[in-house]
């Protein structure tokens, strides 16, 4: 009888431990094309803080990369000329760093030059709400601050078509806001 | 014998709470990205095991990209 008694303490104990697991594990809801981009304010290279919504009525490319991570070193190049080719007509790049160390950020920024605005989140509070899957992923953000795409990931093949579909979309919907 | 009972439950309450850790978010494995991370000592070696086992054991697919019984790899 005791036993058994001992025995339903231990399941009931194991029971609700595993519901307390399953209860405290946050939902995995990947933000989605049509979703408001979630707003965001971090500081630049300069040290001013810079604001998603400073950029209300313009395209945002918000791309979240790091030092450790070899595809983003492969699209700093492409977000370059990405940025010199598609500025004028009201696409800005925002890269931002989820490095916990600034000089890993920095050592990386020496070697793979940025044109483009970089910001820096050591924390991950941008990564958690945008609730990144992969390094890299980058966010196109309309002019009405809504997401448009997301893209996973980066391969020197993506170059011509993401630049081609970034085009299209701007082409379609002209940003309200240019520089 | 309460006291055992107690420290029943507690252990595994306490199993279970390691349930609930979760694993790193993608851009927290800045120290898994590290070289000396990897399993294997040596990446180059590791490459040439890894094709010789799935070549000649007839193991095909299975272990990261390539594979798939085409016989080709």
């Amino acid at each position: 009888m005791f036993k058994r008694r001992h025995f339903l303490s231990f399941a009931g104990a194991l029971a609700s431990a595993f519901t307390l697991a399953l209860s405290t594990a946050p939902a995995a809801y990947a933000l989605e094309a049509g979703q408001a981009a979630p707003a965001f304010n971090l500081p630049g290279q300069d040290g001013k803080n810079v604001s998603l919504a400073n950029f209300r009525g313009r395209y945002v490319y918000v791309d979240f990369w790091a030092s450790w991570c070899g595809p983003c070193k492969q699209s700093f190049p492409w977000m370059n000329t990405l940025q010199s080719k598609l500025g004028p007509s009201g696409l800005q790049v925002l890269a931002i760093n989820v490095d916990e160390k600034a000089a890993d950020a920095n050592h990386f920024l020496t070697a793979v030059p940025a044109s483009f605005t970089v910001l820096f989140d050591a924390k991950g509070s941008a990564p958690a709400a945008y609730d990144v899957q992969g390094m890299p992923t980058s966010f196109l953000v309309g002019p009405d601050g809504k997401v448009l795409f997301v893209h996973k990931g980066f391969k020197d093949s993506d170059r011509a078509e993401l630049e081609q579909k970034i085009g299209a979309l701007i082409a379609s919907k002209p940003a309200e806001v240019k520089p | 014998m309460r006291g055992v009972r107690v420290l029943v439950i507690a252990a595994a309450a306490c199993a279970c709470c390691s349930c609930s850790f979760q694993p790193p978010k993608p851009w927290q494995k800045g120290a898994l990205a590290k070289p000396e991370m990897t399993m294997a000592g040596d990446v180059l070696e590791l490459k040439l095991n890894e094709h010789t086992y799935t070549t000649k054991e007839a193991a095909s697919g299975g272990f990261g990209v390539g594979g798939g019984g085409c016989g080709c790899n």
